[in-house]
């Protein structure tokens, strides 16, 4: 047992610490109130290698472990969300997908630009009317020799429209069921594809998020992913490690609230003293605390079983169950600390609450995260 | 020629300063160990200089005086890009002994440009640079506030009482240089922290040395009142507070 972290592991906590205090937090809000996409900001982590944290050299990634990986994205959605999701979403789902599942041919023309962060990749699995329940894929990728066709609509789509590379999952022999489903690359600029308006949210207003439509879209059939009919499995294995970034995520969240919480508490005085030292304020910073600090280590022990090779989707459901609910708690009791002050946007925490929230629905609800580990106990599979 | 960067590894600027019993030493228990931050931008800007002069700047080297618990600091050093660093392995006491044995170790560098922070956020004395130009029998530029390789000379300005002064220097000099040199400090690269780990880090033994300083006592400062919030809709609390307590109107 081990709780210490390496030298290289500290010194990217500091870089991602640094970039996101001193240069994310300068637009943060401006970019949260107009739904502004980051892209100097994705272009900056980009060049300090951030979009493709976990890739191998070989393939123009930066060769990190996962526990590095949360380390930084921890820091950076301390700051802001918005771009720690544009984050995840290229580095474990898109770059990690291509990476251990895909062909050569597919690494070398794909991975290397998402991995150098000049492209941004995009996952494409949630539909209008098919999100937790993702076997009852509508889009269609018809067989048609040499090539799929591709029709129909992708929605909630994180970069849908900045995205480069999309990877595509859809049904290719209904009759089959989930054991029908494709994934495919299909490059943003072929032709068919047209996105939909920007999503108006609640949070990560800066992050685009869009719904994208197919239509008689030309996918070459060297662009599939695995055999036919690997596309369900590609999802459920890539979004086990994907979960692994949204926990680190919320833990960022929580962690940040804290400390802002944390913070504004020696300052502001009620009474004659700093509300630090009413039991009620005190008391709700050490359950943050200890919150936090459980969300950390679920989240550094799934990072830790992926690093090792050990089967890690039943950890990861639980870090990404148990950073969201804390998240949301905490995002809430700092924004309650803060007062009228936590209220506005000027505060930040806010806006961590309303970030907070997305986590305990996307790449797997809270519900979903409590199926899988619950499955995993009962043996039901 | 070669860049020297003189690195001093001090608390995080952040950390609250504690002392052992007695206040004769600082308790440097659970601090958090950076670069200066005047060494940090002056390695930037090395870095920056490198990068645009690959003929002129043949190597960076980052150089302290330290024990083995300096070597995360370097490394970082190594991280952000510098090519090499040099730790002298002696606990520094004063200015005086720091620049003793970066001089022991640069004295053999002819063509170097040796920077040096305007002082380190520890202790603040503002003296290693002169101290190191002296026992190098260099000249030594104060204040510098930009540095910049044109055909092939060293041009420097610096910052005098109202207005800049733009010089050239001679190799090997000592620049002490301040906030300016640039602008905002390089943030390590993955791929810059991953080579980290391959570059030389070489430990030398320092030389017999005795310190001009003795500290008698520290002192921390007196605590600052706490930021008071005042309803804005009561600006006439503000003002009685101003006047009563701040008495500044």
């Amino acid at each position: 047992m081990n709780f210490e972290f390496t030298e290289e592991q500290l010194m990217i906590q500091q870089a991602a610490r640094d970039y996101a205090q001193r240069e994310l937090i300068q637009d943060v809000i401006e970019r949260d109130t107009h739904s502004i996409y980051p892209s100097k900001h994705v272009k900056a982590l980009a060049e300090l290698g951030f979009m493709g944290m976990m890739v191998s050299p070989e393939y123009d990634g930066s060769g990190m472990d996962t526990i590095s990986y949360v380390l930084a994205m921890e820091e950076i959605s301390k700051i802001d969300a918005s771009t720690s999701v544009i984050m995840s979403v290229n580095n474990s789902l898109v770059c990690y997908g291509i990476e251990h599942f895909g062909t050569e041919e597919q690494k070398q023309k794909y991975l290397r630009p998402l991995a150098r962060g000049e492209k941004i990749g995009a996952f494409l699995l949630s539909e209008p009317e098919a999100g937790s329940d993702a076997t009852s894929q509508r889009t269609t990728a018809e067989d048609k020799g040499d090539y799929y066709l591709l029709n129909g609509t992708k929605n909630w789509i994180t970069n849908g429209n900045t995205a480069g590379t999309y990877l595509v999952i859809a049904q290719t022999h209904p009759e089959k069921g989930h054991k029908g489903i494709n994934v495919l690359i299909v490059d943003r600029d072929s032709a068919g594809i047209s996105v939909g308006p920007h999503e108006d949210k609640m949070g990560m207003r800066s992050s685009d998020t869009h719904s994208v439509m197919f239509t008689d879209v030309k996918v070459p059939k060297e662009n599939r992913i695995g055999e036919d009919g690997f596309g369900f499995k590609f999802a459920m294995k890539t979004l086990e490690g994907g979960r692994i970034g949204i926990a680190a995520q919320a833990l960022g969240l929580a962690s940040g609230a804290m400390e802002r919480s944390i913070k504004y508490a020696q300052e502001r005085k009620a009474f004659g003293i700093e509300i630090a030292k009413h039991q009620s304020v005190a008391f709700k910073i050490a359950e943050m605390a200890i919150k936090v600090e459980n969300a950390r280590n679920l989240c550094l022990k799934a990072a830790w079983l992926k690093d090792q090779g050990k089967p890690y989707g039943y950890a990861s459901a639980m870090a990404k169950y148990y950073a969201a609910e804390a998240a949301m708690w905490i995002t809430t009791e700092a924004v309650q600390i803060h007062g009228g002050y936590g209220y506005v946007k000027e505060y930040h925490v806010e806006r961590l609450m309303r970030e907070a929230k997305l986590t305990q629905i996307y790449e797997g609800t809270s519900e979903i995260q409590k199926i899988v580990i619950s499955r995993e106990l009962l043996h039901i599979h | 020629m070669n860049i020297f960067v003189c690195i001093s590894n001090v608390p995080d600027t952040t950390t609250r300063i504690k002392y052992k019993p007695g206040n004769k030493e600082v308790d440097y228990t659970g601090v958090q160990w950076i670069i200066n931050p005047w060494d940090e931008l002056a390695l930037t800007r090395a870095i920056e200089l490198k990068e645009a002069n690959q003929a002129a700047i043949q190597k960076i080297t980052v150089i302290t005086v330290g024990k083995a618990d300096a070597e995360p600091t370097l490394r970082k050093a190594l991280a952000i890009g510098a090519d090499d660093a040099i730790r002298v392995d002696v606990a520094p006491e004063d200015a005086y002994t720091t620049a003793v044995q970066l001089a022991e170790v640069l004295k053999s560098e002819k063509d170097a440009l040796i920077l040096s922070g305007v002082e380190s956020s520890d202790f603040n004395s503002w003296s290693v640079g002169g101290m190191l130009a002296e026992l190098l029998d260099a000249p030594s530029v104060s204040a510098v506030s930009s540095l910049n390789i044109e055909a092939g000379n060293v041009v420097v300005t610096r910052e005098i009482e109202g207005g800049k002064q733009t010089i050239t220097t001679t190799i090997p000099s000592v620049l002490i240089v301040q906030k300016g040199i640039a602008i905002i400090p390089r943030i390590p690269s993955m791929r810059g922290i991953m080579t980290a780990r391959t570059k030389p880090l070489k430990v030398v033994q320092g030389i017999a040395s005795q310190p001009m300083v003795k500290v008698l006592d520290y002192q921390a400062p007196a605590q600052k009142s706490s930021c008071r919030m005042i309803d804005p809709e009561n600006i006439e609390e503000l003002i009685d507070l101003l006047h009563r307590e701040a008495r500044v109107i």
